[in-house]
């Protein structure tokens, strides 16, 4: 059951203050633009063992996501398609609000909302990922973890997953006369191909005033947030809106256009940290 | 399973509806006898019932809030709602929804009357053909109102799709799954609000505004009959002597 949440991280009164007042006037407490991200370092990468995977820091939000293909067999109604399952979890070290266990329903809600962007853009092409036409096929696993917690989760996590299969390398396989399929992970086949890169913004609202990547204090402070996934053809290929508020129609307009145009930005950061050679990282 | 037709060559849906038309709407408050209220609600084969219990205390105290009722909100389907059995096991789609619709509610719901309260809001998904969950918002707010909780408007929910590249209002099952797109809104009409919004497909920006357009369109008549539901309800009790 969804339950209304209790402030579990609280703002205190003064500093919550200054947040709205400072918006009210356009302006932001962390002395940021309505439509700057903070800096985002992004480590391709980042961990050997997986297939494909990045670390992703906006702020001082920490998120890693993995890449991790699988042998798997077809869904039934779609037999030649590779298949794309992704999750999320957030850590026990990311903030002292997080128990260990099953993912929540927002946990649940960021994975479905990263699944949905990727997915509905088909970023992957799945018809590339079938080994044996009808039985066996590439399974993409996307798992992300959140490490530390400090606003616009969605945001980080959409990032790292995107960033996490643009290093994805596809491991080597062999089939047998029989069709039975073995995995060299010694060995790749070269890069997974992503047909289109998908990021989200997020849009927060407080005070009638619209602004990017909120960090945490503006999460509690503000109203609702309403993210919005664009693809690298500037099309939007998904949207959530997110928290107890509500939007007006002229708002959700004006927070479409302003995810069109910073997503931009997102996109070429996130192609350039993979264009860097890995060893200066 | 083939690929469905979804416009016929006469600019018809697959089920000869407009691309700008309603499914056969019915609402009924009031359905259910030990609820603090209820509604049932079906948007053409798509068959909600919804439940309110409260204002009320709760044995999970730590869970109430000084200021607030808390709202507490279940979306969930009955086994055979769908065309395979839907396992019993709470899905992650399910709790995904219960939270979006619980969010739909909650700027409508004036739970600062209540603190230290909460109201629960059980939806079940009798029958599913596309749309469960905007008719689900429209139904737990008739059963809101029903409950006689104090709201600034109601909500509705209407879903917009593309299918064969065309915006299509209240899309069904077959549209939701061959269609392009699925737009799942709810707005509070008379507050011009948008509580729920969700895009499950590729829509360009002109798109975008062309379906959040032709969704509140499609709101603005199931409010009518949502506002008609409701008074019908206390119809009897207008005549008492």
């Amino acid at each position: 059951m969804s339950v209304t949440p209790s402030a579990e991280v609280t703002v205190p009164k003064l500093r919550s203050a200054t947040i709205l007042n400072m918006l009210k006037k356009g302006l932001r407490a962390s002395s940021r633009g309505l439509t700057e991200f903070r800096p985002i370092e992004i480590v391709p990468g980042y961990v050997p063992n997986a297939d494909g995977s990045a670390l992703v820091r906006l702020g001082n939000t920490v998120v890693v996501a993995g890449v991790k293909l699988e042998i798997g067999s077809p869904y039934p109604d779609t037999p030649n398609e590779g298949a794309l399952i992704v999750s999320a979890e957030f850590m026990p070290t990311a903030s002292p609000t997080f128990e260990p266990g099953p993912p929540d329903e927002n946990a649940i809600e960021l994975a479905r909302v990263v699944d949905r962007a990727l997915r509905e853009i088909k970023a992957i092409d799945m018809e590339k990922l079938v080994i044996v036409p009808g039985r066996r096929v590439w399974v993409v696993y996307v798992d992300i973890y959140v490490l530390d917690h400090d606003g616009n989760l969605v945001d980080a996590s959409s990032i790292a997953a995107l960033a996490a299969l643009l290093s994805t390398e596809v491991p080597k396989v062999e089939v047998d006369e029989l069709g039975n399929v073995k995995v060299d992970r010694s060995s790749r086949l070269g890069p997974l191909q992503l047909r289109h890169k998908v990021v989200t913004v997020s849009v927060a609202k407080a005070e009638n005033v619209l602004f990017v990547d909120p960090d945490i204090e503006e999460e509690k402070v503000c109203e609702t947030k309403l993210v919005i996934a664009v693809s690298d053809d500037g099309r939007i290929a998904g949207m959530q809106k997110s928290g107890l508020g509500a939007l007006s129609v002229e708002e959700v307009l004006v927070a479409t256009d302003i995810a069109l145009k910073v997503a931009r930005d997102l996109l070429t950061t996130v192609e350039l940290s993979l264009a860097k050679p890995k060893e200066l990282e | 399973m083939g690929k469905v037709k979804l416009l016929r060559e006469d600019g018809l849906r697959h089920d000869g509806r407009r691309p700008d038309e309603l499914r056969p709407i019915r609402m009924q408050v009031g359905v259910l006898n030990k609820a603090s209220g209820s509604a049932l609600v079906e948007y053409g084969a798509t068959k909600i019932l919804a439940a309110v219990h409260g204002p009320r205390e709760i044995p999970q105290r730590h869970l109430l809030l000084p200021s607030r009722a808390i709202l507490r909100c279940r979306y969930h389907m009955l086994t055979f709602s769908t065309h395979e059995r839907k396992s019993p096991a709470p899905s992650r789609r399910e709790i995904e929804l219960s939270k979006v619709i619980r969010e739909a509610l909650e700027p409508v719901v004036m739970a600062e009357v209540f603190p230290r309260t909460a109201i629960d809001v059980f939806i079940e998904v009798i029958n599913a053909d596309g749309g469960t969950r905007t008719a689900s918002v429209t139904a737990a707010s008739l059963a809101l109102a029903d409950a006689g909780i104090p709201m600034r408007d109601l909500v509705i929910g209407v879903a917009v799709g593309k299918v064969d590249g065309v915006l299509v209002l209240d899309i069904d099952e077959a549209e939701d799954m061959y269609g392009e797109a699925d737009m799942p809104v709810a707005v509070a009409p008379s507050l011009g609000i948008v509580t729920l919004l969700q895009l499950n497909g590729v829509l360009t920006r002109e798109e975008f505004n062309e379906a959040l357009k032709l969704a509140l369109k499609g709101a603005q008549t199931i409010y009518s009959m949502a506002r008609e539901a409701l008074k019908s309800r206390y119809l009897e009790v207008k005549v008492e002597e």
